[in-house]
């Protein structure tokens, strides 16, 4: 059997006294989603930021199998070598759209920059990229060259993934996608994501808070309490029978409308 | 006065060699934009004060200055300093291109080409290429580093997105040597062409941002561009009002209240040696 896709190995990190990520591990397949759910605090973000290369971890080490199939550590990869892999193999969707999107740059500007990072020159297959991209997360054609100022919150969260997935990357981080966005939007977009996700067989890294949004999205779940994982499992079983007492507490805090 | 009011060329020596250094090493990595000391200059940012520091550190007592502004010899902040390197390294000064050992330039590139004994200084507001969509130092440094040029075309994209052609018509972003990719500071892109290749060392300080940069003589300057929409030098449809040339760089002039305007080469000393010769030719 190859390697898994990412290979996550006793990674921590302190923050002062604090620990952030107290020497967590797990793997994740080709294709496959894992979700990272736990109360605000709890170091989700610090680990995602970690396994895409964003922050410096005090120990521990993450495998990145490549296309090539060879896997790489990242600690000892070079800046630029990373950064390739994150406008290439990786996306990343932040929480807050703006972070991900440039706002002074229009919709189709935005989504065409990673064509053009990896060295595309022709404007009109730039364009029919951006265009198509625009379609398939249901944004209307005609707003293809309005800014992302002008877009709503759901439609900015909808431009971000175009961007990220122009270039068919094989990994996606994303940091509460649907955060902040009211539930009717929520819904499209983890539709949409849903859909996406099968389509391209992506694996992906998902942080979130909302249970819900890991049970759709996610295949696995990885629980997560004061920088530790306290339980982890198929994501069914995880929130349909919880273990640890603080899984438990976590699924019956979800409010049934 | 008995003692000279003035070092040569008005920086002191010590002052003059750090600037050479960030000089020879501007040269030795083309387009690279290298950090150096500016100083206080007696003259305002946004005048040239990047471009009088790296001329008084290139000028010696046998050179010849030109500074042209916009291409006019006459405008004031091409007087202002021609008089300043007169008066602080009494060098000789000259309106003709061809005369100058050294150019420093506000804006515009000669139409007379250049030669091998020739250095043009050009002034830099903002020598970073990548500011307009990176606002982070740290950030473009990075990408300079790594050749990560992406987003130089996200521009041009915006461009074309926008007015259906690149509408970048001056400071129009260019590959140095197949490497960095250069502000060439705000001359047009009818000037763009004129870089490549070109036989004179051309170097480019900008005082404020506290930056150098260089092509060196015969270095190939490309000017980025989409496959479906190459770049183009600016063309005008008329000739020049007063020597008839078409093939220079035309200034539009308003002349009256009622839309009258005409168009005048923008290098006075190409234009009002045309003239003379064409003065020349009829009165022989």
């Amino acid at each position: 059997m190859s390697a898994p896709l990412l290979a996550v190995e006793g990674l921590s990190k302190r923050f002062g006294a604090t620990h952030a990520c107290r020497s967590i591990s797990f793997e994740l397949e080709e294709g496959e989603a894992l979700a990272v759910v736990g109360e605000s605090g709890s170091g989700k973000t610090t680990l995602l930021h970690m396994i895409a290369g964003l922050l410096p971890a005090d120990s521990g080490t993450v495998l990145y199998r490549n296309r090539d199939g060879v896997s790489r550590e990242l600690g000892i990869m070079s800046e630029g070598e990373r950064r390739a892999l994150m406008r290439t193999q990786w996306g990343f969707v932040h929480q807050d759209a703006a972070r991900g999107l440039r706002m002074n740059v229009s919709a189709g500007g935005n989504i065409g920059e990673r064509l053009m990072a990896l060295g595309e020159r022709h404007y009109g297959r730039i364009r029919a990229s951006a265009q198509d991209w625009l379609e398939r997360v249901e944004i209307p054609a005609n707003r293809l060259d309005d800014s992302p100022q002008t877009y709503s919150g759901g439609m900015r969260q909808r431009l971000q993934i175009a961007r990220n997935l122009v270039t068919a990357p094989r990994l996606v981080f994303m940091d509460e996608p649907t955060g902040g966005l009211d539930v009717s939007v929520q819904a499209r977009l983890l539709d949409l994501m849903r859909g996406l996700i099968a389509e391209m067989g992506l694996a992906v890294v998902l942080v979130t808070h909302d249970l819900a949004v890991a049970r759709l999205l996610s295949n696995r779940i990885l629980v997560m309490k004061q920088g530790e994982v306290i339980e982890s499992g198929l994501t069914d079983r995880v929130l349909d029978d919880p273990q640890a007492p603080y899984t438990q507490l976590l699924v019956s805090s979800v409010l049934a409308a | 006065m008995s003692a000279r009011a003035y070092n040569f060329a008005y920086l002191d020596e010590q002052t003059k060699r750090m600037i050479r250094r960030a000089i020879l090493k501007a040269v030795a990595i083309p387009g690279y934009q290298v950090p150096f000391a500016a100083r206080e200059m007696p003259m305002p940012y946004g005048w040239g004060t990047g471009g009088v520091q790296v001329t008084a550190a290139v000028i010696g007592p046998d050179d010849v200055l030109k500074v042209i502004d916009q291409g006019a010899d006459d405008t004031t902040n091409a007087v202002s300093i021609r008089a300043f390197f007169a008066k602080t390294a009494g060098v000789a000064t000259t309106t003709q291109t061809e005369r100058a050992t050294v150019i420093q330039t506000r804006h515009r590139v000669p139409e007379t080409p250049l030669a091998e004994h020739q250095i043009l200084v050009y002034q830099v507001p903002i020598p970073e290429p990548l500011r307009f969509l990176e606002p982070r130092e740290t950030e473009t440094r990075a990408m300079h580093a790594l050749a990560e040029y992406g987003v130089m075309h996200v521009k041009l994209y915006e461009d074309i997105a926008r007015h259906g052609h690149i509408a970048t018509t001056y400071a129009y972003p260019t590959r140095v040597a197949g490497r960095y990719v250069m502000d060439p500071s705000p001359i047009p892109k009818f000037d763009n062409p004129k870089l490549d290749d070109c036989p004179a060392l051309q170097l480019f300080g900008a005082g404020r941002e506290k930056r150098i940069y260089a092509i060196p003589p015969y270095t190939q300057v490309v000017s980025l561009d989409f496959e479906d929409h190459p770049f183009e030098r600016t063309k005008f449809d008329s000739a020049c009002a007063f020597c008839g040339a078409t093939d220079s760089f035309l200034d539009e002039v308003v002349t009256d209240d009622s839309g009258g305007r005409m168009f005048v080469c923008s290098d006075t000393d190409y234009c009002e040696r045309r003239q003379a010769a064409l003065e020349k030719e009829a009165a022989e």
